[in-house]
């Protein structure tokens, strides 16, 4: 038997945003008694990815996936809980920075997250020369290999960001990530700004690169169709939370949770038939003040008085099947 | 009411640069019934945003509409002057664009928004007008329209806002909508929400509509007829149920095939090889021909007109047969 390896793992990790307050201001606070108000992004989360598996995390906008992203990359710090590389300790792992590349991110603008000022062999290779990994003599040549892995023409080192066009800069992107040999890329929206059929050629690239250096990946999406097809196992989350975590297959063809349901339900699908429609109802409530219990239990038809009080913990369903309902 | 009230035909838009002339619009034609959705498709730089400016009467220098005509219930609006067009604007044909805070003004209050955009065009009290307003606010589906009426921008959610900028396009009555990625920036469930009220709008209101989008699954929920535009040009035209059932063009099959819900899973998507050409240096012929597996010499030369019904039409030398 094969023994899985986990790669990355975090254990009920969490994230408090806090506005930032002066003296004054902390002063005035203290003299009122009013709190600061704060967000909890992320509330708990608990995850675990395999070597070469593809995690997707899906929610809507507020949901605290991209900061559950960052986190996991370690761009952010965790307000509570643990988080593991290949059962290290994360902190003591991203100490040493030459480790800390493992896990690299490409983001959903190439325009902003690419420095207009550099060369494209630059951005490419200056992480990999910086953290020794090819020597600055062969830095142009590194890069040129990242290009031509992300098919992109190896001469194209010495051109700028904006003489790309957006699938390109994003091919541009994920040369980035791949030049300093990462073995966890996260990807934050990473195709969401671009036209269907560049779409489809960065999700070839991303599954070409996945199955050839059996790459893990974590995708975040609010594209269920995206997720759907380049996920193994798929997270939902509602307002901080996970509600529910399961099998892609699992999760499309018997969802548990109502918000997955409903989720399930929004999306649009391309067919010849007009559905009709069961929009859900209301809108996220604003994670300043998030409703108490289970926070989806406002906008839930199965929503009862033990809903408004207890928060659910995740829960088996079946077999790697969790989620976080108290009526499912 | 099933006649055609608007109408464009031969439309030709250009932009004029240092650069050389970017043919963004080149003679696309298509017509509207009341109480119709029409579709626009395409990716960036296939003209269905220009076509929209277009109509609207806002190409600004350095593009102007080169040839072709825009008629409104018979009236020809692209030799009506600026003042003239604002009459129209607002009134007869209304837009609602992608980013609702580009839209509405920071400093206002919802209710002086909505106010203005009656009072540029009628006279009326404002007891009157505050009625249309919690009336328009309520068939886009806002909870407690008499206090959003009060708040600012800022203080209303993404989904909340773009309902704002809706209910006050909806606000006079106007024949025609313009809806360009109105749903992009939203959630699915709030789109979902939005897409399910405009329909029952437009049918209830007999107004036409024009949903300009890069988006197939929403159009084929929502639009009774697309247009398939590809680097300013029309592909392929036809009812909804033809377009996604039994594309003709192979650019409106390609793009179907690469959406990943029609693939398997797991599996490698069919994807369009090559890049859009620059609209630069579009010459004749059919601009997707550098990319298209079925392309012939006769591509060079501009496509036909083939039809497979009396709605169903592809501009394509090697059409798919059925």
């Amino acid at each position: 038997m094969q023994v899985v390896q986990t790669v990355f793992q975090a254990d009920e990790v969490s994230r408090v945003f806090e506005p930032a307050r002066g003296t004054i201001e902390k002063l005035t606070d203290r003299l009122t008694g009013k709190r600061p108000a704060i967000v909890q992004a992320v509330d708990r989360v608990s995850l675990s990815l395999a070597q070469g598996e593809t995690l997707g995390i899906v929610g809507e906008s507020g949901c605290g996936k991209s900061t559950l992203a960052r986190m996991i990359t370690g761009i952010l710090p965790v307000s509570g809980g643990t988080r593991r590389f290949r059962g290290e300790d994360y902190e003591s792992f991203l100490a040493r920075r030459r480790d800390a590349l493992k896990v690299q991110m490409v983001f959903q603008d190439p325009m902003s997250s690419l420095n207009g000022r550099l060369k494209v062999g630059e951005i490419i290779g200056e992480g990999a020369v910086v953290h020794g990994i090819v020597p600055r003599s062969r830095m142009r040549e590194h890069a040129a290999k990242m290009l031509e892995r992300v098919g992109l023409a190896a001469d194209s080192i010495d051109r700028y960001p904006h003489q790309f066009s957006g699938g390109q800069r994003q091919r541009i992107g994920i040369a980035r990530a791949l030049a300093v040999e990462p073995e966890l890329l996260v990807c934050d929206e990473a195709v969401a700004a671009l036209d269907v059929s560049v779409q489809a050629q960065i999700i070839n690239l991303l599954m070409d690169i996945r199955q050839e250096s059996g790459l893990s990946m974590i995708f975040i999406s609010h594209d269920l169709g995206l997720i759907r097809h380049l996920c193994d196992r798929v997270a939902v989350m509602y307002l901080g939370r996970v509600v529910e975590l399961a099998k892609t297959s699992e999760l499309f063809g018997n969802p548990v949770h109502p918000y997955t349901q409903m989720l399930l339900a929004g999306m649009p699908r391309i067919s010849t038939e007009r559905r009709t429609f069961m929009p859900i109802k209301g809108e996220i409530p604003s994670p300043l003040n998030p409703p108490s219990g289970c926070h989806f239990h406002p906008r839930c038809d199965r929503a009862t008085d033990h809903c408004r009080i207890s928060r659910p913990d995740l829960r088996e369903k079946g077999p790697s099947h969790l989620h976080a309902c108290l009526n499912a | 009411m099933s006649e055609q009230f608007f109408e464009v035909e031969g439309l030709n838009t250009w932009f004029f640069t240092r650069a050389g002339t970017f043919k963004s619009v080149r003679d696309v034609s298509f017509n509207l019934k009341r109480g119709e959705v029409l579709g626009i498709v395409g990716e960036s730089g296939s003209g269905k945003s220009v076509t929209g400016m277009s109509i609207m009467g806002q190409v600004e220098k350095p593009g102007k509409i080169v040839s072709g005509s825009i008629r409104l219930d018979g009236k020809e609006l692209t030799e009506l002057s600026f003042d003239q067009m604002r009459k129209y604007r607002g009134r007869r044909i209304a837009m609602v664009f992608q980013n609702p805070l580009m839209t509405l003004n920071p400093l206002m209050r919802v209710r002086q928004q909505m106010f203005e955009a009656i009072s540029e065009h009628e006279n009326v009290p404002a007891a009157q007008m505050r009625e249309r307003s919690i009336a328009a606010l309520k068939a886009v589906g806002i909870p407690s329209p008499e206090e959003r009426l009060e708040a600012y921008p800022h203080e209303l959610s993404g989904g909340m806002r773009q309902r704002v900028v809706i209910a006050t396009a909806l606000l006079m009555n106007p024949d025609l909508i313009i809806a360009d990625e109105p749903t992009t920036a939203l959630d699915v469930t709030i789109q979902a929400q939005i897409i399910h009220q405009m329909r029952s709008q437009i049918t209830d209101r007999g107004l036409g509509m024009i949903w300009i989008t890069h988006d197939l699954a929403t159009l084929s929920e929502l639009a009774d007829r697309i247009l398939v535009m590809y680097a300013g040009a029309m592909m392929e035209t036809g009812a909804t149920a033809e377009i996604i059932a039994m594309p003709r063009h192979p650019y409106t099959s390609k793009l179907l095939e690469s959406v990943p819900s029609n693939n398997e899973p797991g599996q490698r998507l069919k994807q369009i090889r090559g890049t859009m050409p620059s609209l630069l240096d579009l010459g004749e012929g059919c601009a997707f021909r550098s990319r298209c597996e079925r392309a012939s010499p006769a591509c060079e030369i501009s496509p036909p007109m083939r039809s497979f019904s009396s709605t169903h039409h592809a501009w394509c030398h090697h059409p798919i047969e059925g």
